[in-house]
Parts: structure tokens; sequence; C-alpha cells
């Protein structure tokens, strides 16, 4: 019988889901999105590299190609490499739409400029 | 009435109760079930040989990712088992921290399972109900957290996010609201017949045979047994903190439900006195990156029971020999001896009552001799 109020009780109340894609979703506060590394107050100290639990980044030490590679598709968005930089170069956006066509689209280079 | 043949059923491994995969031959003699074999192992993923060539840092990550619903119940074993290495004090605010995460993992496991067992016994209104109010506590994780089940909120050292007061105004809002809403729906279990009829005197698990045959956590309370490791064992700051272990003398479905519900209650009592007991002060210390020689265990009351994680290191800073044992590992001899003499149409319902985890359950696999 109570659970026959309960169900009165919804009648007048909007619907809890929304219409997503046509309308923005809902992002906490700290939602953990996609790392942005800003290449000027990076060192190459490749601390974040070694923090990744999942091998996402690697760090090219010397040459034209010098800088940080990012794969987005291992990355689990832990955040970890954040913490780790100690020149606070890496910044966790809350960008979660991240799908894409091609998996090349997925790689970022992030070139330290010579 | 006895038929003289028995027939083999199987069970799975495609989803026999709830959606993983797990396989139970069944030998039945009419309606009733006479024996069942369980093979477990489906789900193996080779983890603890994954710890030992990661990092202990890594390997948190890793530990979070055994299972999906109590990720953060494996994260708390995990640094309790290495911060053990090293004896390890972590600040009070981040232990304060790490028990309101667990609680919150509680009430949302506790409602995803009572929904699930509700679904079970074809009482689905009740599953819309709970999975709604299950949204409130997902949605307060994610707000402390920033995701709704891998919260990354601990570390080696103590936890990488605080609570601030407006958070814990907003946990307080939204608990006041799922306490009422909960004790509404075990007035309505208790009385509702079509759940009663399903539940009540279905899979019974006598206290003798539950300890016997090691059952742990609620349902081991359902057979009226006093066993939780917060309170027998206490870690983080369970001794602190004021509540009662909830014990039912039903030895039934039923009982484990109301087991749940009530300790759904315990669990919002405990995270309100933790909100207003609730240090200030640093919430990590530096933990070294290698560990000496030693040996450490973790003993964690998870949602579903005793989890225990234990470790070895060797002085590198990758751990020697890393051994987790989950809840549903525990409870799975008990559920079998529970199964025989059931009815073929009570299976799910009991498989349900243990409340089973079975990919975090498969360590081992059994290789046969060429």
């Amino acid at each position: 019988m109570s659970l026959f109020k309960e169900a009165i009780k919804q009648i007048p109340k909007k619907p809890v889901t929304i219409k997503y894609p046509f309308e923005p979703g809902i992002i906490p506060p700290g939602l953990r999105g996609l790392p942005i590394w800003d290449m000027s107050k990076c060192i190459l100290c490749v601390l974040c590299q070694n923090a990744c639990p999942v091998s996402a980044i690697k760090m090219i030490p010397k040459g034209p190609d010098a800088g940080i590679i990012y794969d987005l598709s291992r990355c689990i968005f832990c955040a970890e490499c954040a913490d780790a930089c100690p020149k606070k170069a890496i910044t966790i956006t809350n960008k979660f739409e991240l799908a894409t066509t091609s998996k090349s689209e997925l790689i970022f280079h992030y070139k330290k400029s010579q | 009435m006895r038929y003289g043949t028995t027939i083999k059923v199987p069970f799975g491994p495609q989803h026999p109760a709830l959606k993983e995969p797990e396989y139970f031959l069944f030998e039945v003699e009419g309606d009733f079930v006479v024996n069942v074999k369980p093979r477990i192992g489906y789900v193996h993923r080779g983890l603890e040989k994954a710890f030992e060539n990661n990092t202990y840092m890594h390997g948190l990550y890793l530990a979070e990712r055994i299972c999906g619903i109590c990720s953060h119940a494996h994260t708390v074993a995990f640094t309790q088992a290495v911060e053990g290495l090293v004896s390890l004090e972590i600040p009070q605010r981040a232990q304060y921290i790490r028990l309101i995460m667990a609680e919150l993992e509680r009430l949302h496991s506790h409602s995803l399972w009572v929904g699930i067992v509700a679904h079970e016994a074809g009482f689905d209104t009740m599953f819309m109900y709970l999975w709604r109010d299950r949204e409130m506590i997902m949605d307060l994780m994610e707000e402390i957290s920033g995701n709704r089940v891998l919260h990354a909120i601990n570390t080696i050292g103590g936890v990488r996010r605080d609570i601030n007061d407006e958070q814990a105004n907003k946990i307080r809002k939204y608990l006041d609201k799922f306490e009422e809403n909960i004790k509404n729906y075990i007035k309505i279990l208790e009385t509702e017949n079509t759940f009663l009829k399903r539940t009540v005197g279905v899979g019974i698990l006598k206290p003798s045979d539950a300890i016997a045959l090691c059952a742990v956590g609620p349902t081991l309370r359902a057979s009226g047994i006093k066993n939780d490791v917060r309170k027998d064992d206490p870690y983080l700051v369970y001794d602190e903190i004021p509540f009662e272990v909830i014990t039912h003398d039903g030895c039934d479905v039923f009982a484990r439900t109301i087991v749940r519900c009530e300790e759904m209650l315990e669990s919002i009592k405990i995270i309100r006195y933790a909100l207003d007991h609730m240090p200030k002060g640093e919430l990590k210390v530096k933990a070294p990156r290698t560990f000496p020689p030693n040996e450490s265990i973790g003993r964690v009351e998870a949602p579903r029971g005793e989890l225990i994680h234990y470790t070895k290191s060797n002085g590198t800073s990758k751990p020697e020999r890393y051994k987790v044992r989950s809840p549903t590992l525990g409870n799975l001899a008990s559920v079998c001896k529970t199964l025989i003499g059931a009815h073929i149409a009570d299976i799910p319902i009991i498989l349900a009552g243990i409340d089973p985890c079975f990919s975090c359950m498969d360590r081992i696999l059994i290789k046969k001799r060429s």
C-alpha cells in the first residue's frame, strides 16, 4: 500500500533522465577527464611517465621530437601524472567526450619547443 | 517422494544468478537438488602475477580493479597491507575519509544487492525504487572522488581528496532522505506477501554449518553469529565509532535481506558520527617507494564480508608475492551446502543470496596433468 503512495507521489515529478547528447550532461566538480600538458612548464623530468600505472605516457628526452607522447586509448584517468608533476605542467580537465573514429587521433604528441 | 534416478542439470557459465560467469552442475531428483558441483575459474585474470610485475603505487590501481562494486574496500585492504610493511601511520583525517567512503560504498553495494534479490523474487517495483535511491549514493561518491565507480581516492600513506563542509552537508542531507526510504522499504519487505513467500525458509544455512564452512559477512551474520572485522579487529578508526553488529536468527534469504537493510541504517549512523567527529589536519604522509623485506596482511570488512590482502616484500619497489582472498570464495562452500535440498526454482535466489562476485573470486586455475 505504501508503494502505491510512492507511485502517486511520482506522477507530478519530472523525469530524472536528461536528453544527454542534445542537452549538456551533468559534470561533477571533481571529474578527472582528459589531461593536458603545458609544454612551456614541462622540464621533461620523466616523473609522469614513471607514475603512470598503464604506461600511457612516454617521454622522448632529446632530438627534434623531444616531448611527451600521451596515449589516450591506454589512459585510466587516475590523475597520478598530475600529482607527480613537480612543475604543475599537467592540468586535469573535465572533458570526457573523447571518442574518435580513428585510433591515431587518440595519440597526442606534445613537443617541447626548441 | 523419491524418484530413484538423478538428472544432471548444468547451470551457467552464462549468468546463473547475477550477470557473471560461473558454472554449477546440479544433480536433481524430481524438483529437488541433491548435489552441487561448482567450477570456478572462468574469469581468472592473472591478477596476482600482475601485482608482482608492478610497483606498489601501480598495484593500487590494479587492486581497485579487482571488483567493480567494492573497489574502495580492495584499495583499503591494499593500502593497509602495504602500509603495514613499514608500520606507516596515516593521518587521522585520512582515516576518517577512507572510512566515510567505505561506508558509502557499503550503502551502495547493499542497496544494489537488496534490489537484485527483490528482482530475483519477482518484486521488480522494489528493485526500481532501491536502485533509484542508490543513485543518490553514487552521486555523493562522484562528488567526493570525481568518479562513480573507480574512486581512486586512496593512496599509500593517506587519501588524495578532502571532504569539505559543503560536501559534508550534502552527504547529511542525502543520508536523511536515504534513511527515511530504507526504513520504509524494510517495513514493506517485512509485510509484503509476494516477497515473504519467495524468501522465508529458503536457503537455510544453520549456524554450525556457517562456521564449519567458513561463511563470512552478512551471510554469516544472518545465521545469528556476531562476526564483523570492523568490531573484532578494528582497522581505520572503527574502534572510536559506536555501532552495532547486526545479526538475525532466520538463517534464510529473508534474514540476509533484513541484515543488509539494517546494516545500511547502521552505516548511515557511522557516516554521520564520522562527519561530526572528523579532525582537521593533513591528508597524507610521504610513503617510501621501496619496502624492506617483510610480510603484512590487510583485513577489511568489505560489503560482502571479510576481505584479506597479503603481501610479501623483498626490498625492491615490487612485491615478491601478493595474495587476495575475496569474500565470495569464503561463501562459496556454504552456498553449495545451502543449495542441497532446495527447489530448482529457488536456485537463482539462493545463489544471489550470498551477494556473489565471481570475478573477484577467481584467482586459481586447476590444471589437469596430462
